[in-house]
């Protein structure tokens, strides 16, 4: 009998979305920048814009990295109920599969243990990678997304511990403050994810799962899908501009993910996701079959 | 715009011509520097193996591949998030006589008097730009520090690198913190409206 090498084909997919993501940015993200580049009237941030496209056209031509922060290899796994392979390999496959394109590009290595700031290696180490698990009831599958996160978007991540008096104000009063004081240090504009509700550990989770949507979706909840809206006409009105030098455009989506929370909670947290938003998704079969997308 | 092209190691008398959003272009050469590399010079007191006088320093880690003992070439080479380092600005100036930093996303508003003072700009670069930011970098010639890798103290010959432009000049301006001032008040005109 032949068994499927399951495990090693999803080290091969997940080294495959780690490099693919640094190189090649989604098409809804190249769609944004150029409508941005169009649309802001600043000399300083039209420069700024016209530079992020050429450099997007020189990593195409070159098949460079988009940018040389490589990033914490983060990633979300849908895994269905049927799906043959165990998280706990899964984990050793995506880990496995992120030290081989660190090592076989090479790519820049970023991990360092958080004390002693000694550098781990490749790009993997004590509880990283960092994996999202999601479980999907009667399904086979597993759905594999790679999003490398940059520390100058990262390092802009926010929480508040909002009480309901606050209300929806004080969520959109703390959103504003955040991405005011990060200025132009998250490589604006970006997109802006926030999460509301839950706990405040939930809160942020929620934040890292909204800069993963690609451009252009919208929450489901009617309710939240206003508030992306107008957190969206807002952030562009407080003219922080591109790159932080002043102009029109400062975010180029906000997303929101929410929980339902306890009475006397109102979680607010904020992570940014820099323009340069890498993200590589890859769908397994049970029988080993993949398929790469960028839609998801 | 017309941009301003500049040759460095360059002097005082020249970054004193350059005004807050100035566009340049730099050739010559230029000194890649990070966190762990100033904390090292400063914190740790370990005089850096580098001239830094009339230096234009880049906040950078680069990627790199190793050809050689030494010697390295170019993967990807992008710039860093400024603000984590503007507490080393006067002494870089005062004490090696740098005479520009660049980064991405700004310095806060603690380096404008260093930068007045001691003759220094800040240029802010096109953060996540790398994939063009490589193509001006013509050679990695040296390095220094290698076990920081790859917050080394690296020397880069430039040709063509930019678009620059001037965040923080030596005159008292800085374009980030007139952003700010600005942003702060329109935040109160929409707080009114929420």
């Amino acid at each position: 009998m032949i068994t499927t090498d399951l495990e090693g084909i999803v080290e091969d997919a997940a080294s495959h979305l780690y490099v693919w993501a640094l190189k090649d940015i989604p098409q809804d993200l190249r769609d944004a920048l150029a409508d941005a580049a169009e649309r802001e009237t600043s000399v300083s941030g039209r420069r700024v814009l016209s530079t992020i496209l050429k450099n997007v056209q020189v990593a195409d031509d070159q098949k460079n990295l988009v940018c040389q922060d490589t990033g914490i290899a983060v990633y979300t796994c849908r895994v269905g109920e049927h799906f043959p392979l165990h998280p706990a390999r899964i984990y050793a496959a995506l880990k496995a599969g992120t030290e081989r394109a660190t090592v076989e590009h090479p790519l820049r290595s970023n991990a360092v243990h958080t004390i002693t700031r000694e550098n781990t290696g490749p790009n993997t180490g004590h509880r990283l990678p960092i994996v999202h698990w999601e479980f999907v009831p009667s399904w086979d599958g597993l759905d594999v997304k790679c999003i490398p996160k940059g520390s100058g978007s990262e390092n802009m991540s926010f929480l508040k511990m909002c009480v309901p008096a606050d209300g929806v104000k004080g969520i959109k009063q703390f959103v504003l403050e955040s991405i005011v004081d990060a200025g132009g240090k998250p490589c604006p504009p970006g997109i802006v994810g926030v999460g509301i509700g839950g706990s405040a550990d939930y809160a942020m989770y929620l934040a890292k799962e909204a800069i993963a949507r690609p451009v252009g979706t919208k929450n489901p909840d009617p309710v939240v899908a206003q508030l992306e809206e107008e957190l969206y006409e807002l952030l562009n009105d407080t003219g922080i501009g591109p790159m932080g030098l002043g102009g029109d455009v400062t975010v180029l989506q906000v997303h929101v993910e929410h929980a339902d929370t306890h009475m006397t909670l109102n979680p607010v947290a904020v992570n940014y996701q820099c323009w340069a938003a890498r993200r590589a998704t890859a769908h397994v079969g049970p029988e080993g079959e993949v398929e790469y997308d960028r839609e998801f | 715009m017309s941009s301003k092209r500049l040759t460095f190691p360059t002097t005082e008398e020249e970054i004193r011509t350059l005004r807050a959003g100035d566009e340049v272009v730099v050739d010559g050469h230029i000194i890649g520097i990070r966190d762990r590399t100033h904390i090292r010079i400063f914190d740790q007191g370990v005089e850096p193996p580098m001239d830094l006088d009339g230096a234009f320093l880049l906040h950078t880690a680069p990627g790199v591949r190793k050809v050689g003992p030494g010697k390295y070439e170019k993967v990807c080479i992008g710039t860093t998030t400024s603000a984590r380092m503007v507490r080393f600005t006067a002494g870089l100036g005062e004490r090696y006589g740098v005479r520009a930093i660049c980064g991405k996303g700004g310095l806060p508003d603690e380096a404008i008097e260093p930068m007045r003072k001691h003759g220094m700009v800040y240029f802010a670069i096109v953060g996540g730009a790398a994939a063009l930011e490589t193509t001006q970098i013509e050679e990695i010639e040296e390095v220094a520090w290698e076990e920081l890798m790859p917050e080394c103290l690296w020397k880069f010959r430039v040709k063509d690198f930019g678009p620059l432009i001037v965040g923080i000049d030596s005159h008292g301006n800085s374009v980030f913190h007139d952003v700010q001032e600005r942003a702060k008040q329109k935040l109160e005109e929409i707080y009114a409206r929420l």
